[in-house]
């Protein structure tokens, strides 16, 4: 057991982000926003620990980083991801459908070439060296696990209230819901916004994971790999997100242990272990063919319940 | 006066689609709007939503201006609508499709629902009684969890009446509501608009085709032709209007 948490402790938080990350996606898609802008926010959050935790000098507490300081980064990133949120919501969602999936693609790669290019961001060799609250990898659980838990109920409670309903009505008829009182403009920059917090916590978390922070971690590469977790996970519940986020985050580490199986051709292990973004690619085509809505769908979900009685 | 169009003119690049319409719609009336295809009655429909902008002319409701509104404001003012071709969220239940059409009485956002603080739980059961009596109105109670895609044409279009009932508007526009409906439907839905604007009372503004059903149903009629009015008055009084006729089955040579 101590053997496999050492080796898989790691990747199980990367699971758990990679979760959250699905659901930061998930939000605006929930409004019919169609915005691939999670990893500019999450690279933000991620810069904001990194330079707080590297530039403040903390009182001494001992060699490990305070929790309450990561708490205090997270907070200040979820306020930064809000506002941005915010400043960059407002004009891109008057887009719609795949104008506005460019657009947020644009801003991640405004975002990626300021982070090369700024001092503060540490350039193209990123922030390093950043520190740890704990001593290793598996103890992440108690900071990623609560915080995953909480979003997930967070977004399952949003689904059954008025705010939500919203949300879903814009989604299924924007014109409609116009025409019964929703206000579009605000409820879509709310989804945008509520998911730009989820990523910018995310990264903050994730910076002091990694240890390291650089301009490769908000890419448009990596808003496909997030758009794969929602799209074959499933987008009409929050439980898509989170399976697919855990799924596609674990695959290529998967797929690298399959590679190392002696007796491949090379051309295979190598494909394996390095063609990653081709496998998410075939997996986005493949999936929106034979699985519309994704693995997880809301019908799958009331079939289980019908089964235990649990509604007529 | 619960509704005023003064001089409204809409237009689409060469076509005016509506051209100077003036009329007003008294409280507690059937307003009937009727016309040839293509005569401009959608498209007053949508510029009272605030679907589209006027070119020219204004609109009040209820003694304030419309002028350049977005359509949930204007809803939030009391005037719902239903659609020519059903707009149900098809996806969802007939319950959630009355649910969400009760936002504006509402006022939980994010964290008050989340939370379930008040006024979220309060207003919650408020909207689902609410639903439950508006479903009981058209008679889908026993088929609220039902996605709305399921259910058959003719509930489709109560569910829509229902759910532009759950705004609680003062003025109620219908586009259409018998369309492909039999006779006896058609007769039954006649009785069942004249019952919602008593019980409720509403202003209702109807486009129909099925001139008996107008002639028998609306207090006044407007009739347009290609954008214009050209008759406005009682049943009676319209049926043998002149341009009316011409209207509708042309002049002699």
């Amino acid at each position: 057991m101590a053997d496999f948490i050492a080796t898989y402790g790691a990747l199980l938080i990367s699971m758990l982000i990679g979760a959250m990350l699905g659901l930061s996606l998930y939000l605006p898609l929930m409004a019919g926003q169609l915005s691939l802008a999670s990893p500019g926010f999450y690279a933000l959050g991620g810069y904001v620990a990194a330079i707080i935790s590297t530039r403040v000098p903390q009182p001494a507490t001992g060699e490990l980083f305070p929790l309450h300081w990561l708490f205090l980064e997270m907070a200040i990133a979820a306020l930064l991801c809000a506002i941005l949120g915010v400043l960059v919501g407002v004009p891109a969602l008057r887009l719609k459908g795949i104008y506005l999936a460019i657009a947020t693609i644009a801003f991640v790669e405004i975002l990626r070439i300021l982070s090369l290019n700024l001092d503060i961001t540490g350039g193209a060799v990123g922030i390093f060296g950043i520190p740890q609250p704990f001593n290793s990898a598996i103890e992440y659980l108690w900071v990623v696990l609560p915080l995953l838990l909480l979003s997930i109920a967070f977004v399952y409670r949003l689904e059954k209230i008025r705010v939500g309903r919203a949300f879903v009505a814009l989604r299924e008829d924007e014109l409609a819901a116009d025409a019964m009182g929703i206000n579009p403009t605000y409820y879509k920059v709310l989804a945008f916004t509520l998911g730009a917090i989820l990523a910018g916590v995310a990264g903050a978390v994730s910076a002091h994971f990694l240890n390291t922070w650089n301009a490769r971690q908000g890419t448009f590469d990596a808003s496909i790999i997030y758009l794969t977790f929602v799209l074959i996970g499933g987008s009409r519940t929050y439980l898509g997100p989170v399976l697919g986020g855990m799924l596609f985050t674990a695959l290529p580490e998967v797929l690298r242990a399959v590679g190392d199986v002696p007796g491949l051709p090379q051309w295979l292990s190598q494909f394996l272990k390095e063609g990653r973004l081709i496998i998410f690619g075939l997996l986005i085509v493949l999936g929106t063919i034979f699985f519309p809505q994704g693995l997880i769908t809301p019908g799958l979900l009331n079939r289980s319940n019908v089964k235990r009685g649990a509604r007529p | 006066m619960i509704l005023e169009v003064q001089q409204l003119t809409r237009r689409f690049g060469g076509l005016v689609a509506v051209n100077q319409v003036s009329f007003s719609v008294k409280e507690g009336e059937i307003f009937g709007l009727i016309g040839p295809n293509g005569a401009g009655k959608t498209t007053l429909f949508n510029l009272v939503t605030g679907l589209i902008p006027p070119t020219a002319g204004q609109m009040v409701f209820d003694g304030v201006p419309l002028g350049q509104q977005q359509p949930h404001q204007i809803a939030a003012k009391g005037i719902a609508r239903t659609f020519q071709n059903i707009r149900l969220f098809k996806d969802l239940s007939a319950q959630e499709n009355i649910l969400i059409a009760q936002h504006v009485h509402t006022r939980s956002g994010v964290f008050t629902g989340v939370l379930g603080l008040a006024p979220a739980p309060q207003e919650e059961r408020e909207i689902r009684e609410k639903a439950a009596e508006l479903l009981a109105l058209v008679g889908l109670q026993d088929r609220a969890q039902e996605k709305a895609q399921n259910l058959c044409y003719g509930d489709q279009r109560r569910l829509e009446i229902a759910r532009a009932l759950a705004l609680a508007p003062k003025l109620l526009l219908l586009d259409e509501p018998a369309a492909g409906m039999n006779p006896n439907e058609k007769q039954s839905l006649s009785t069942f608009i004249r019952d919602l604007r008593d019980r409720f009372g509403l202003t209702v503004l109807l486009i129909e085709h099925h001139v008996p059903l107008v002639m028998g149903l609306c207090d006044r009629i407007a009739v347009l032709d290609f954008g214009q009015l050209i008759a406005l008055g009682e049943p009676a009084q319209v049926k043998t209007d002149p341009a009316v006729i011409a209207a509708y089955l042309g002049t002699s040579l």
